[in-house]
């Protein structure tokens, strides 16, 4: 089963013009920040929002183009919102068994066959309680029942974790893998986490401002960001230049050596935890050295994160320990290096 | 145990709260200390008060059923569909409840009378009249009344999270199903309270009722009209069939809520 | 209510209530002297007349004409149901002239001892069978109501209307088959307005005030049942002398005149 997706939707201010591809079996991240028009292509996609251009096709069937559109209650998919939106007037069993029921089942094998759906997903026994008595992860559980029950072609999560708590997501997150690993039909995740995307998804787009900027396999999206925002999900600095031999010269000033040669536009992508800091100019001296200065400390875990601003602007992240032995505070300043061998280049 | 004032209520509201209750509640304070309570046995015992009672409980009831059946519809319509002129739509729904009820009767006089554009052809062709029977007892409350509903409901309506209905229709269900299945249910405590609204001013409907249905004892002398022409005669048998029909439609509603209300009033949508 | 050069008469209005406080007596006399006002314009002050809600128009009239002819004097008119005025008039309420739509009301009145004057019956008024412009129903007589395939309106036993129809259906023997007992007369009237019943029964002043899409059918048994209309000037009137020439006026041929014009006729007694 495939979806194939051109979308071209005005919402307001924002112009969206997204196209997508999921194969069989296939899990698709669509990542992006708030805002970036990832719920609107969603809503195209189950049909509760018609494009103004474009078209939606599953394995070979319109759902969409110029002159067509089917009501996303014709639509086979199931979808899953960020805040469940089980019905509080049915019981667990009954919204699990509604869309059963609403494609033409009677109410006694329509519960029969929720209950093997309520036990997948862990709620055994809890099928006769009202989505008010659930927590948030079994309400999540029971809401990814409820749009899989009907085997449907096409699979639609909007962030089906935001609404819950960090250790709740880690549960939820282990098995919505697990489910989507059996799932069969085509799946499309909107996400703004990009572990959700890592950890899910078999392909990741990145949306922002209603365009896709960036595709790929997670691994290659969190080694090689292509945006700021993508480089700030995964934890990279990225500096944008141009190489030349074994050097690149920033677009915002300063030089960079780096372990290989490079030619033309080039990305320049560095770990935060490779940089050291030094109150003295380090000896030895080693090619990437820039007097910074630090502008903002924020502990996260056991490091602190360093934003430098200067030459080249830089994040570092050093340890607790080494950031006390330093007397480091906002306003000082200091001596980063990175090796050049911890530099990734990539073309633009 | 000393009670202290609720802290929950702050003095500008509180005052003025006080003040509407005071408003609202001493007329009925006033009506019972005047009743004639040695007459009240007599008073009760008359014959046309169990008639006009029966018959004013029987037609806001039915004037309730009508006005769920029409205007349940024409609030989701006003609420939910995109059609054009909804908001004159709108206004036009509630002309009835600016229009002085007499002014309503003749206006219902002119559709549905004998001389009336629908009524004339249902006189002469089908030789059926409405003026002065208790179906234009009905017709005349639910005019009255309807808009109350219609207005709650599409109240209701709006404040009820329509992402519901997309998650209805990403289960297979059409617009139909959706309403029956999911709207419906979660605005029922609006619709109730839509309903309750609608048949309290349907049971005290006067001037359209005595205008378009006449008022003959049996068929279309209602509670308020007996109240009416007893005040003509006897000021005192009138405060006594007023507190009779206050104290049926208090004792209904109270009997209603804890049948309907009484569970669930805790079980919110969620947000 | 009329309302004119209110302002500019207070002064006098104090001199004449003043004046009238000292002689009151010999009512009769002062009828007499005064019955010659229509040469008039010696008449000044204020006037106040309560009066029965159905002689409205007519002496709306009468007071305008009355003003006419005497430039310094003010009519002011309470126009209420008969019982209503009644109950007024026995609190106290000031007053030069009470007409009563009934003998009863005036009963009230004369019982309390008000009246300066034995009342007078000025006009009378019968009920009369209103139906809408040509007779739809064919309606000929008091007897048409005991038919219950016409559409009929009555008043309501409650009321004054009623009362006097439940009189004269006794009176005449006939058992009548009304579809709707109305809360009034104007209410009756109006459904026959709208053709929407074959017949009402209500009082000729009505059917007269009505225009031209009711006709009125006069009948034979309405005579068991007349309404005389009294009127007398009151014992504490401010102005008696203004409401004797109201009296007056409204028995003069002119005033006659104006109650026959509007359905009302001349008393039998």
């Amino acid at each position: 089963m495939t979806l194939e997706a051109h979308v071209v939707v005005q919402r307001g201010s924002l112009g969206v013009d997204v196209e997508l591809s999921v194969g069989d079996g296939e899990v698709l991240a669509v990542l992006g920040p708030n805002g970036a028009g990832k719920s609107t292509v969603l809503r195209v996609l189950a049909g509760l929002l018609p494009p103004d251009a474009g078209r939606v096709v599953v394995d070979q069937e319109v759902w969409d183009s110029t002159d067509r559109h089917v009501p996303p209650h014709q639509r086979s998919l199931g979808m899953v919102f960020q805040d469940h939106l089980l019905f509080p007037h049915l019981s667990i069993t009954e919204n699990v068994a509604f869309g059963l029921r609403s494609r033409g089942m009677r109410r006694v094998p329509a519960r029969a066959a929720a209950g093997p759906w309520l036990d997948r997903v862990g709620l055994a026994g809890l099928g006769d309680r009202r989505p008010g008595e659930l927590s948030g992860g079994q309400a999540q559980r029971a809401a990814l029942a409820r749009a899989l029950v009907g085997d449907p072609r096409v699979l639609l999560l909007d962030e089906p974790m935001s609404a819950l708590d960090a250790r709740t997501r880690l549960a939820v997150r282990a098995e919505l893998h697990r489910h989507l690993g059996d799932y069969a039909g085509s799946a499309v995740l909107v996400t703004h986490d990009p572990i959700d995307a890592m950890a899910l998804a078999d392909r990741v787009v990145v949306v922002e401002d209603g365009r896709v900027v960036q595709a790929g396999t997670p691994a290659e999206v969190a080694r090689r960001p292509r945006t700021d925002y993508v480089a700030r999900l995964v934890g990279l600095v990225l500096l944008p230049g141009t190489g030349t031999g074994a050097q690149v010269a920033l677009d915002g000033g300063g030089l960079v050596a780096i372990a290989e040669d490079a030619a033309g536009p080039v990305f320049v992508a560095v770990r935060p935890e490779s940089v050291a800091l030094y109150l003295e100019r380090p000896a030895g001296s080693p090619r990437n050295v820039w007097p910074l200065r630090l502008v903002a400390a924020t502990p996260h875990g056991s490091v602190v994160r360093c934003d430098l601003t200067g030459e080249v602007p830089l994040t570092a992240d050093v340890t607790a320990t080494s950031f006390a032995e330093l007397g480091l505070a906002p306003g000082a300043d200091v001596w980063a290096s990175v090796k050049a061998s911890e530099v990734a280049v990539y073309t633009r | 145990m000393r009670r202290r004032p609720d802290p929950g209520v702050p003095l500008p509201l509180l005052v003025p709260a006080l003040l509407a209750v005071a408003f609202l509640v001493l007329p009925l304070v006033g009506l019972v200390v005047r009743a004639p309570w040695s007459s009240i046995g007599p008073q009760l015992a008359q014959p046309e008060v169990g008639q006009a009672l029966r018959l004013s409980l029987v037609t806001a009831s039915l004037a309730t059923v009508v006005s769920l059946v029409l205007g349940v519809p024409l609030a989701w319509v006003l609420a939910r569909s995109r059609i054009r002129g909804r908001s004159v739509l709108r206004a036009l729904v509630t002309v009835p409840l600016v229009l002085p009820p007499v002014v309503g009767g003749v206006a219902l006089f002119l559709v549905l009378g004998r001389n009336g554009l629908l009524g004339r052809p249902l006189y002469e062709h089908l030789g059926i009249t409405i003026p002065f029977t208790t179906t234009a007892v009905v017709i005349a409350e639910t005019f009255v009344a309807m808009p109350f509903l219609v207005i709650s409901v599409e109240g209701a309506l709006r404040a009820a999270d329509a992402r519901f209905e997309d998650a209805a229709a990403t289960l297979g269900a059409d617009r139909w199903t959706t309403f029956r299945r999911v709207t419906l249910p979660l605005v029922a405590p609006g619709i109730a309270a839509g309903a309750v609204l609608c048949w309290a001013r349907a049971l005290g409907e006067f001037g359209a009722t005595i205008t378009f249905a006449g008022n003959f004892p049996g068929t279309t002398q209602t509670m308020p009209l007996a109240v009416y022409l007893a005040l003509q005669r006897d000021p005192e048998a009138a405060i006594v069939l007023s507190l009779v029909l206050l104290a049926v439609s208090l004792g209904t509603l109270l009997l209603l809520r804890d049948r309907w209300l009484g569970r669930g009033s805790g079980q919110g949508i969620a947000a | 209510m009329r309302k004119s050069r209110a302002l500019l008469v207070l002064p006098v209005v104090a001199a004449v209530g003043l004046t009238a406080c000292g002689g009151p007596a010999s009512g009769t006399a002062a009828g007499t002297a005064s019955s010659s006002s229509s040469a008039g314009g010696d008449l000044s002050g204020t006037l106040t007349v309560f009066a029965a809600a159905s002689l409205t128009d007519v002496f709306g009239d009468l007071g305008d004409q009355l003003m006419a002819e005497n430039p310094d004097l003010d009519v002011q008119f309470n126009f209420a149901g008969s019982s209503a005025l009644a109950t007024q008039l026995t609190q106290g309420a000031p007053a030069d002239v009470f007409a009563s739509a009934n003998e009863k009301q005036m009963t009230v009145v004369t019982d309390a001892g008000l009246q300066a004057a034995d009342p007078a019956v000025f006009t009378e008024n019968v009920l009369e069978i209103a139906v809408p412009k040509g007779n739809p129903g064919n309606v000929t007589g008091l007897a048409d109501f005991g038919d219950a395939d016409l559409t009929l309106a009555v008043c309501a036993a409650d009321v004054p209307c009623g009362a006097a129809a439940a009189a004269v259906f006794a009176d005449a023997g006939i058992t009548a088959q009304p579809d709707t007992e109305e809360e009034d007369v104007k209410a009756a009237l109006t459904k026959v307005q709208l053709g929407e019943v074959d017949a009402a029964l209500v009082y000729a002043t009505d059917v007269q005030a009505a225009g031209s899409d009711v006709e009125g059918i006069p009948f034979p048994e309405a005579e068991q049942e007349v309404n005389d209309y009294p009127i007398c000037v009151l014992k504490a009137a401010p102005n008696a002398a203004a409401g004797q020439a109201f009296v007056d006026l409204v028995q003069s041929d002119a005033g006659q005149q104006a109650l026959a014009d509007a359905g009302f006729r001349a008393p039998t007694s």
